[in-house]
């Protein structure tokens, strides 16, 4: 435990008493890198926790600023933050629970031009984007460049998560390509149920620590999915699709695409 | 009767039932007597052409039935069915 400050100690006492965690597991905790792709409903969870947990250094890129309707969801920003980039009231709540997290903040919406070098000298990345062009984006990014992606989404009142491990199955095998604009509605057309934001962020915060301290099994080719108004969750496979685009035997997307935004607000 | 389970997205057509009984052997039946069921149903999970939408997903159990016999696919006695479309809300 010598390369352990006291603070560090106490701070992680009952991550380092679970045996399965243990310092080894804290020690790569505090040594790990994420990457958090929005600073919204499941953002705010998946960063808060793995702030809590002591996760070394911490991406967050969101390129919007705090609206009054997001507060309902998005724990991570307060009232006085309305009108604050995401980013900046995200870095200070990650720093006001955990002062030994090292923020790094991208203000600007990830496209084909810097979603590479945004997901670069990160160990993972959680994907709790509000759109499926960056769905999209941030699958193949991850894919090509053979890195954990923590997947998840919610929609009213359901939510589905699941982990691509860098290799196949990958997001496409899954849904092969997005819906055609104004085929979907989004979150602020159809609303959402504020609590399922934290369900669903907390059980990818989940699978970020799991995947970071090797312990467990992660949700690799599985889709699970929370219906909040039944209280079911259910799970599914996800199957490698020999005809996948992006990750099949004949691949026809080797760099990244940028979809028409349609499902923004 | 097989149970479908229905997405939110799409519980505005069955009455906000969660899971509703639907006639037939296979998916392609399911989705018919969905569509007797419920006017409109049809066209929210299959194209023009009649074929799945790309972004719709219907499961046998935890199977996808892109990797079975797709809109063919026998369905099991017991087993349910699940649409599942994708979403993206965060």
């Amino acid at each position: 435990m010598s390369d352990f400050t006291d603070e560090q100690v106490n701070r992680y006492a009952r991550h380092i008493i679970l045996p399965e965690v243990g310092g080894a597991g804290q020690r790569k905790l505090l040594d790990a890198s994420v990457l958090i792709v929005g600073a919204g409903g499941l953002g705010s969870a998946v960063a808060m926790y793995l702030a809590a947990a002591g996760v070394g250094r911490i991406g967050l890129a969101d390129h919007d600023a705090v609206d009054l309707t997001n507060l309902q969801r998005q724990i991570l920003h307060t009232t006085a933050d309305v009108g604050r980039p995401k980013t900046v009231s995200g870095a200070e709540t990650i720093n006001a629970i955990n002062p030994g997290v090292d923020v790094v903040t991208i203000d600007a919406r990830l496209d084909s031009s810097n979603a590479s070098d945004a997901i670069a000298g990160f160990d993972l990345v959680v994907d709790g984007s509000d759109n499926f062009p960056t769905r999209y984006l941030l699958n193949d990014a991850c894919y090509l460049a053979v890195k954990p992606l923590v997947s998840g989404a919610i929609f009213q009142y359901e939510g589905q998560v699941t982990t691509f491990n860098g290799g196949r199955p990958c997001y496409r095998c899954l849904f092969p390509s997005p819906p055609a604009p104004g085929t979907v509605p989004n979150c602020a057309q159809a609303g959402v149920f504020g609590a399922l934001a934290g369900t669903i962020g907390t059980i990818q915060a989940t699978e970020a620590i799991k995947l970071i301290c090797g312990i467990g099994t992660p949700l690799v080719g599985f889709l699970l999915l929370y219906d909040a108004l039944e209280v079911r969750f259910n799970r599914v496979r996800v199957t490698r699709d020999e005809a996948c685009p992006l990750c099949g035997s004949s691949p026809e997307i080797m760099r990244l695409i940028d979809y028409e935004e349609f499902c923004s607000r | 009767m097989p149970k479908v389970k229905i997405p939110t997205p799409l519980r505005k057509l069955t009455k906000e039932q969660a899971e509703v009984d639907a006639n037939g052997s296979t998916i392609r039946d399911i989705v018919d007597d969905l569509e007797k069921q419920f006017p409109g149903f049809k066209e929210r999970m299959c194209d023009e052409n009649g074929d799945l939408r790309r972004f719709v997903n219907v499961y046998v159990g935890e199977e996808d039935i892109r990797f079975l016999n797709g809109l063919d696919t026998e369905i099991p006695d017991g087993e349910s069915v699940s649409i599942i479309p994708a979403v993206a809300g965060g």
